[in-house]
C-alpha cells in the first residue's frame, strides 16, 4: 500500500508544480485537477473514502469547473508579456530559499514527531455524518453562516433590474 | 480470473448496447412520428449500426490547426473514461458486478461531476465561438443540476442506510423505492436527462442555433467517442434509475435476474427516447429556472420528510 501513496503523491507534486509553472491558464487548471485527484487517492488508501469522495465531489468536480468556466469566459489564453517577467530568477529565487529553509525544519521537526497510523478500518459516511453533527457541530454551523453571507451576497448582486434591450424580451 | 470475465462481459454488454442504441432510437422515434426509419441494412435495418460504426472509423479524423490540441484529444476520452468507470460499481446480477464499494453512489456523483470536463473543454479547445457558447451553456447546466442530482438520492441512502448499490437493492426487497422515494425519483430522472444532456435538455449543442455546440469541430471517431459517450449516458442513467428506484435485479424468479435488471434498463432507454420525440426544447433561462426555484427546494423538501418519517418510525 505504501508503494502506491508515493506514486500518488508523486503524481501530486509534479501536477502541483506544473500548475504553478505553466504558461497556459486552462492546462495549469487542468494539472490542478489531476492534483486534487491523487489527493483523492491519497485519502482513500489513509482509509478515509468519503472524504476521497467528496474530494473528487467538490473541488475537481465543482470548484474547478467554475474556475475553468471564468478562465473561458476571460480568454486569458496563453501568457502576456508581463507575466514572462514573473518567472525570472530575480522573482523567485528569495522566496525558494526561504521555502527551503522551512523544508528542511519541517523534515526535522517531523523526525521527532510520533506519526500516527492510519485507521486499521475504513472510517464511512455514517461515522463522518455523526462526528459532524456531534463533536464539530459548531463548525458546521459557522460554515452555514458563512454560506449563507455568500447566498445573500449574490442575491443581492443579481436582484439588480436587467436591462431589457427588445420588447419580446420583456417581463411584464 | 473471474473479475476479468466479469468486466468483460459488463463492458460487453454495455458498449453493444450503447452501439444498437443508435439503431433503437431511430427505429423508435420513426414508430412515433408515423415512418419507416432505417430499415434497408440487414433484417430490420439491424445492419445500420454495423455500417454508421465502419463509416465513422474511416472518415478523416481531423484536428483543426486553430484548437488546443492535447486539450482537443483529451476531451472525448474523459467522457468515456468516466462514464464506463461508474458501470463498475453499478450491480447487474446478485453476484454480477466489477466491485461494491462502500461510497458507490458518491463515486457515481463524482464521475459524473468530472464528466463535465469533457464537453467544456472540448468546447473550449475548438477555439470557436459556437462550440464555447456550446461549453458554456454546459457547465451552467451541468453544475445546476448536478446540485440536486446528489440531494435527491439522498433519501434513498437514508432508507437503505447505506451508499453501496448492493445494500441499496437489497433494501428494496421488501419494496421498491419509487414508491415511498417518488419525488426522488422525478427529481433524479430529470437531472440524469440534463446530465446527459438529451433532448429535451440538450441545450449544449441546440442543432438549430449552435450548429451541434461543443463538438462541432470534432470528426472521425472523436465525434464518435462523443456520439456513443451520450448513449452511454442514457444506459448509465436508465441503469441507475432502475437499481436506485426501482429494485435492479429484483424480479420475479422464473427469469435470471440480470434479465430483469436489462429489462427494466431497456424500458426506461425508451423512455428516454419518447421524450426526445415528443418534448420541445425550452429557453435557457427557462432550464435554470426549472432547475433553482423548482427541482432544489423540492429534493430539500423530500430529504426534510423522508428524514422525518424515518426517525418518526424508528
Amino acid at each position: 500500500m505504501d508503494m502506491f501513496f508515493y506514486i500518488a503523491a508523486l503524481v501530486a507534486i509534479i501536477s502541483t508544480v506544473m500548475a504553478i509553472s505553466g504558461r497556459n491558464a486552462i492546462h495549469s487548471l487542468l494539472y490542478l485537477i489531476l492534483s486534487l485527484l491523487a489527493i483523492s487517492v491519497i485519502f482513500y488508501l489513509l482509509n478515509a473514502p468519503f472524504i476521497a469522495a467528496l474530494e473528487v465531489i467538490i473541488y475537481a468536480g465543482a470548484i474547478m469547473v467554475l474556475f475553468i468556466f471564468v478562465t473561458m469566459m476571460l480568454n486569458i489564453g496563453l501568457e502576456r508579456e508581463a507575466e514572462k517577467k514573473w518567472l525570472e530568477p530575480r522573482m523567485w529565487i528569495v522566496p525558494t530559499i526561504l521555502a527551503a529553509v522551512l523544508l528542511v525544519n519541517l523534515i526535522f521537526a517531523l523526525k521527532n514527531v510520533q506519526t500516527i497510523p492510519p485507521d486499521k478500518e475504513a472510517i464511512l459516511p455514517k461515522q463522518v455524518g455523526i462526528s459532524l453533527f456531534t463533536t464539530y457541530l459548531l463548525g458546521v454551523e459557522i460554515a452555514a453562516i458563512l454560506l449563507m453571507a455568500g447566498v445573500i451576497g449574490a442575491y443581492h448582486l443579481g436582484s439588480q433590474k436587467k436591462k431589457v434591450k427588445h420588447r419580446f424580451l420583456e417581463i411584464k | 480470473m473471474k473479475y476479468v470475465f466479469i468486466i468483460a462481459g459488463i463492458l460487453l454488454i454495455v458498449l453493444s448496447i450503447a452501439a444498437g442504441l443508435i439503431w433503437v432510437e431511430r427505429r423508435l422515434l420513426s414508430v412515433w412520428q408515423d415512418r419507416l426509419g432505417p430499415n434497408r441494412v440487414g433484417p430490420f435495418g439491424l445492419g445500420q449500426v454495423v455500417a454508421d460504426t465502419i463509416k465513422l472509423f474511416f472518415k478523416e479524423d481531423w484536428v483543426p490547426p486553430f484548437s488546443d490540441r492535447p486539450v482537443f484529444v483529451l476531451a472525448p476520452g474523459i467522457l468515456m473514461i468516466t462514464i464506463l468507470l461508474t458501470f463498475a460499481v453499478v450491480p447487474f446480477g446478485p453476484d454480477f458486478y466489477v466491485f461494491d464499494s462502500n461510497i458507490g453512489i458518491l463515486f457515481f456523483l463524482g464521475n459524473s461531476s468530472l464528466g463535465v470536463y469533457s464537453i467544456v473543454l472540448g468546447g473550449w479547445a475548438s477555439n470557436n465561438k459556437y462550440s464555447l457558447i456550446g461549453a458554456m451553456r454546459a457547465s451552467a447546466q451541468m453544475l445546476t443540476y448536478e446540485v440536486f442530482m446528489g440531494l435527491s438520492l439522498m433519501g434513498v441512502v437514508m432508507m437503505a442506510d447505506s451508499f453501496s448499490f448492493c445494500k441499496i437493492v437489497e433494501a428494496q426487497k421488501g419494496g421498491w423505492f419509487f414508491i415511498p422515494q417518488f419525488i426522488g425519483f422525478i427529481v433524479f430522472f430529470i437531472a440524469g436527462i440534463a446530465e446527459t444532456h438529451r433532448l429535451p435538455f440538450d441545450i449544449p449543442e441546440a442543432e438549430g442555433e449552435l450548429i451541434a455546440g461543443y463538438h462541432s469541430e470534432y470528426s472521425g471517431m472523436k465525434f464518435g467517442m462523443f456520439f456513443v459517450g451520450e448513449y452511454l449516458g442514457i444506459t448509465l442513467i436508465s441503469a441507475l434509475v432502475s437499481t436506485l428506484f426501482f429494485g435492479g435485479w429484483l424480479g420475479p424468479s422464473f427469469l435470471p435476474p440480470v434479465f430483469w435488471f436489462l429489462f427494466k434498463t431497456f424500458f426506461f432507454i425508451c423512455v428516454f427516447i419518447l421524450l426526445r420525440a415528443s418534448l420541445p426544447r425550452p429557453r435557457y433561462d427557462q432550464l435554470m429556472e426549472l432547475g433553482w426555484k423548482i427541482l432544489l427546494p423540492l429534493s430539500l423538501l423530500n430529504l426534510l420528510v423522508t428524514g422525518a418519517i424515518l426517525i418518526f418510525l424508528k
